[in-house]
């Protein structure tokens, strides 16, 4: 074997590789490859090394999650690299310092890698210069409909203008007149006039979602965002974006016109329409949601969620929710009376007579509330699975949003819905007397209206009407999860918090407060009153949960090993 | 000495008779070189290093001096050497036969005239280049070069020049012709490779996609130019030492040269590269015979419509070196530049697609910028925003100066919206292209548009007067 050969065997790996360089004047070390938009290690790019030295380069067309494109021309700087002598050494100055050849040509931050030594230089007049020539270039076509348009407020062609822009225009020619109001698909509208030709939304709904839907067509600045003739842009994912055009050019049908930006208060929470668990944040404005958008978590969705998810809030502000806590009689209609009642009926409950149907809708301390009382009680336990459609990218076939959770804490039978039939067996045969549900209607999963009726005490809590709730003795009138705090744990065992953002309509109540104070009534003792408090007990006592607190639960969640022990 | 013809590549192009089919190629010789490459044996050096045939050819190609005929004038040697070798990939060659650039029609006398001269350089070419499969992207407007490329093709085939163990050499290549999409930009070759994929002929940003590495199909790529291609034949048949004889220094060989626009003679016309002036090429009575009579020269578009403009009477200074090795700066009339890549270049223009446009005094120099800035707002792909909206406002900005809608500050107006679009600001050249003529007609010719859009204004505030006089 040759030296070289034995040399190598015995090299330790090698550490990453890193490149230093100097973003106007301040020294930056950045590893040599970073991730690009799946993933994979590529060279790091200029506009990567200004964010690691803190100098945030304006952009619109890059996006770190999609294919760089580099047609904006926005981040474009300038550079130099150490001037190499004949020797191919660099070529130092007297006091010792690298001479720099500085490019005579600017490039683009957002694909240009790195290089050792090189200095980039991204506020130099000559830069400025550049970037007030693309925005004036942006602007000079763009209608300037901004009192009118859903994008002002969070409009990068508006916070640029700020900075780059000029208050007086030279151009007096005719603008370049392009399709408004365009019925792009079922939930996005497109106004072509607005579009400043970036190609996010081209390369997300091809590169991202793998379909080819839209496109450009015509040349030059007449230049047009399209759909295939006859084709409708209309995939699960269409409202992303509307997120990622940076002007007013794509909107959502369901949210345009309807409020200004600036005036939603924003909450951040986590999508319950699927095991995903995308987190997101809620629009509100005096108690009325006005949209979701998905909320950046690299280890769940992303940037992303998709559309089902985000437009699944309308149901919250029905006519119909359950808004009144019901007891047995007429007359027991508050909350305390409702809760005594019930307390008094379950409190000489023996073994085997009680039955909770749960639910894999609700937050971990409700179900591990509900896990107390069935301890207390000898009830035997289940949820009822959802399944639906699901995909390879967010969408998980599982409707539920805390499976996990149900499952760790024990409520679930394995697999979930397998005791609905001893449900069922226990009822007719007279051995289950009390049966509680959570926000299902078990009149669809095979506990019939004939089969309730034989029930001393039915209990049904939900937000919404339904055949259960209906026949029910007992009604307890629960939240939406933007209407509560909590946490749901997703299908890959992530543990994340929900937050309220709007108030729930008349005397409905977070599932968790009046579970706490039915428990206490039945054992006793108190649970904790707030959500941190009952958290944590749930963490020191279900192992599933071992060494989790709420607070370390941030706003991005945690992620828990699914078998414990593994 | 005057300047002649030399003519290399089109050779037989025009001699009566001389017909496009296989035959008579062969009659002149055709596919005699392809033999002589496909024979070469391995060469030892004297350094002790043994050379394939395959780097042989690319060393006579580097050796020759060859730069493109496509517009760049890139060395043809060093782009091959830039080529990803070693990436397991399979290596592109495609010809580039868009030639869409105004005022240049050499290409397609190759083509017509004498296809398999393309061929069998293209055939040379991917052989020292470990080519298998190669495309002709033709012009989409070129519908009988197509054709008559395609029967070049199967007539090649049929005689064992194409397809498998060619000449049972062990060498397979397929050629394959396709018809370009109808627009200028199909013609840079990153937005050709786009379109040869079939999409939208987008230039492709560099880095990181360099043809030679990550070309088409994320594949190691040549582009060369039909005419540069063919040179390469030349180039092996006479040895690269012997053909960097022709021309001169760093501007080797030979180059068609089409001469159009307001003189006696226009045409095509092949000349070893800096053997003649401007001059020469415009008045010798064997090129273009000068001007049309009682015509003066007033503007040259020496490469091409995207090259800047030389006015007439211009004085360029060019650097050069004495027998003594000093630097020298030699001034010299715009029409005493020798027609090469380098002097043009260091005349603050380009030699381009050899196309020189020649405008007589007769030209409203005003009108002649509008057209071709038309032409660029029309071709413009729309993909990179300072040349996507200037070359539209530039364009619109000059139909309204030829159309009395000028104003005393247009001239002004013009040069800066044009100088925000150049000097790597865009993604392609087409950003220079487009920007360029504008800088330097704008620039050389001020005066001229400056009064343009004055009168425009005078006599609309003449009008208003008597407007409201009535
Ligand atoms: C806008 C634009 C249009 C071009 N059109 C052509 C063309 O029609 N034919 C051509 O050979 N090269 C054209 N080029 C140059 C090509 O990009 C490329 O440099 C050339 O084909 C390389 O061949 P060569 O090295 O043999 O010259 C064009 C370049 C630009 C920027
Ligand atoms: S619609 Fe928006 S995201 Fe799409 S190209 Fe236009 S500006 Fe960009
Ligand atoms: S410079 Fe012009 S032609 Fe080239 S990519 Fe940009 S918009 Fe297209
Ligand atoms: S961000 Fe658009 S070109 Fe770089």
């Amino acid at each position: 074997m040759s030296e070289a050969a034995t040399a190598k065997v015995f090299k330790p790996a090698p550490p990453v590789d890193r490149i230093t360089v100097k973003v106007d004047g301040q020294v930056v070390v950045v590893p040599k490859l970073s991730p690009d938009w799946q993933g994979k290690l590529v060279p790091t790019t200029m506009i990567q090394a200004c964010e690691a030295a803190g100098v945030t380069i304006p952009h619109y067309c890059y996006h770190p999650q999609l294919p760089v494109a580099g047609n904006c021309r926005m981040c474009l700087v300038e550079f130099g690299t150490p001037a190499l002598g004949p020797d191919r050494k660099p070529v130092t100055n007297p006091d010792g310092s690298a001479v720099i050849n500085k490019s005579p040509r600017p490039a683009i931050a957002c694909a240009t890698p790195v290089s050792p030594g090189m200095e980039i230089y991204a506020n130099t007049p000559g830069v400025k210069a550049m970037r007030q020539g693309v925005l004036e270039f942006l602007l000079i076509n763009h209608p300037l409909d901004c009192p009118i348009c859903d994008q002002a407020g969070e409009c990068k062609l508006q916070e640029y203008s700020v900075e780059y822009g000029q208050s007086a225009t030279r151009f007096v020619e005719a603008k370049v007149h392009k399709p408004k109001a365009v019925d792009l698909g079922p939930r996005i509208m497109l106004d072509d006039e607005r579009c400043i030709l970036c190609t996010r939304c081209i390369r997300f709904t091809r590169d991202f979602v793998g379909d080819d839907a839209l496109g450009i067509v015509n040349r030059g600045s007449y230049n047009t965002i399209a759909t295939y003739p006859g084709h409708k842009f209309d995939n699960n994912y269409t409202l992303n974006t509307v997120d990622l055009c940076p002007v007013g050019a794509l909107t959502s049908k369901d949210f345009r016109f309807e409020m200004r930006v600036w005036f939603l208060r924003e909450t951040k929470s986590v999508c319950p329409s699927c095991g995903t668990g995308c987190n997101l944040l809620i629009g509100s404005r005096e108690n009325r949601i006005y949209r979701y958008t998905p909320r950046d978590n690299p280890a769940v969705n992303g940037p992303w969620m998709c559309d089902a998810g985000r437009l699944d809030y309308k149901w919250i502000a029905r006519d119909d929710r359950l808004k009144d806590a019901r007891g047995s009689r007429p007359e027991v209609r508050t909350w305390r009376d409702v809760l005594a009642e019930l307390a008094g009926r379950l409190r000489p409950a023996t073994a085997g007579s009680v039955a909770i149907v749960a639910s894999a809708r609700l937050t971990n301390e409700e179900l591990y509330l509900i896990r107390k009382l069935a301890q207390r009680l000898g009830a035997a336990t289940d949820t009822i699975p959802h399944l639906g459609d699901g995909d390879r990218l967010l969408v998980n076939a599982d409707k539920n949003p805390n499976t996990a959770g149900a499952r760790l804490l024990g409520i679930s039978a394995k697999p979930a819905g397998a005791n609905l039939n001893d449900f069922a067996a226990g009822i007719r045969d007279g051995l289950i007397k009390t049966l509680i549900v959570f926000r299902e209607d078990v009149t669809r999963f095979g506990l019939g209206a004939d089969l309730l009726g034989r029930l001393d005490t039915l209990v049904a809590s939900n937000v919404l009407p339904n055949e259960t709730t209906k026949l029910a003795h007992f009604v307890l009138p629960g939240c939406a999860p933007a209407e509560k705090r909590g946490s749901f744990t997703n299908i890959h065992g992530r543990v994340q918090r929900i937050t309220k953002a709007v108030e729930p309509p008349g005397d409905a109540r977070p599932e968790w407060e009046f579970l706490g104070e039915l428990l206490e009534l039945i054992t006793d003792r108190r649970a904790p009153a707030t959500i941190e408090g009952l958290f944590n007990q749930m963490a020191g006592e279900v192992p599933a949960f071992h060494g989790l607190r709420w607070a370390a639960l941030g706003d991005s969640g945690v992620t828990m090993p699914l078998e414990p022990g593994k | 000495m005057p300047a002649v013809e030399h003519r290399l590549i089109l050779k037989h192009a025009d001699t009566p008779g001389y017909t496009p089919d296989l035959a008579c190629y062969q009659r002149h010789g055709g596919y005699d070189v392809l033999k002589k490459a496909l024979a070469l044996a391995p060469k030892t050096t004297p350094d002790g290093k043994t050379l394939s045939p395959q780097e042989q050819l690319r060393q006579e190609v580097t050796t020759s001096g060859l730069r493109g005929r496509g517009g760049a004038g890139f060395s043809c040697g060093m782009k091959w050497s830039l080529v990803d070798r070693k990436s397991g990939k399979p290596i592109y060659l495609v010809c580039n036969a868009d030639e869409s650039e105004p005022g240049t029609f050499k290409d397609r006398q190759i083509i017509y005239k004498d296809p398999h001269q393309l061929l069998e350089g293209m055939i040379i070419s991917s052989f020292a280049n470990d080519v298998r499969l190669a495309y002709i992207y033709i012009r989409g407007e070129f519908v009988e070069g197509a054709k008559i490329l395609n029967r070049a093709i199967a007539e090649a085939r049929a005689a064992g020049f194409l397809g498998r163990n060619i000449l049972a050499a062990g060498f397979d290549l397929e050629i394959h012709v396709h018809r370009g999409a109808g627009a200028y930009i199909c013609g840079e070759e990153t937005g050709l490779i786009e379109s040869l994929e079939g999409k939208r002929p987008y230039p492709r940003i560099k880095p990181p996609y360099f043809p030679a590495v990550l070309g088409l199909y994320q594949c190691p790529t040549i582009v060369n130019n039909v005419e540069t291609l063919c040179h390469v034949k030349h180039i092996v048949a006479m040895g690269g030492a012997e053909y960097a004889k022709l021309g001169t220094p760093n501007n080797t060989g030979t180059r068609i040269v089409c001469l159009s626009g307001q003189v006696q003679r226009p045409g095509y016309f092949e000349v070893e590269v800096g053997k003649a002036t401007l001059r020469e090429i415009i008045f010798d009575p064997a090129f273009g015979g000068g001007l049309r009579d009682g015509r003066k020269l007033k503007t040259i578009i020496p490469g091409g419509v995207s090259s800047k403009v030389f006015k007439a009477g211009e004085k360029v200074k060019l650097k050069g070196r004495g027998p003594d090795g000093k630097e020298t700066v030699n001034e010299l009339d715009v029409l005493d530049l020798p027609y090469d890549f380098t002097s043009l270049m260091a005349a603050g223009s380009m030699s381009g697609s050899g196309a020189v446009i020649v405008l007589d005094d007769s030209t409203d120099i005003v009108a002649a910028l509008a057209n071709i800035s038309t032409f660029f707002a029309h071709e413009s792909c729309g993909q990179c925003t300072p040349c996507r909206e200037g070359s539209l406002w530039m364009s619109k900005a000059l139909d309204r100066l030829t159309h009395g809608g000028g104003r005393a500050q247009d001239a002004d107006y013009l040069a800066k919206i044009a100088d925000n679009i150049p000097g790597g600001r865009t993604i392609c050249a087409f950003g220079e292209a487009c920007s360029w003529p504008v800088q330097s007609f704008v620039g050389k010719f001020k005066d001229e548009f400056a009064a343009k859009g004055a009168a425009d204004q005078a006599r609309r505030q003449n009008n208003g007067q008597a407007a409201t006089k009535t």
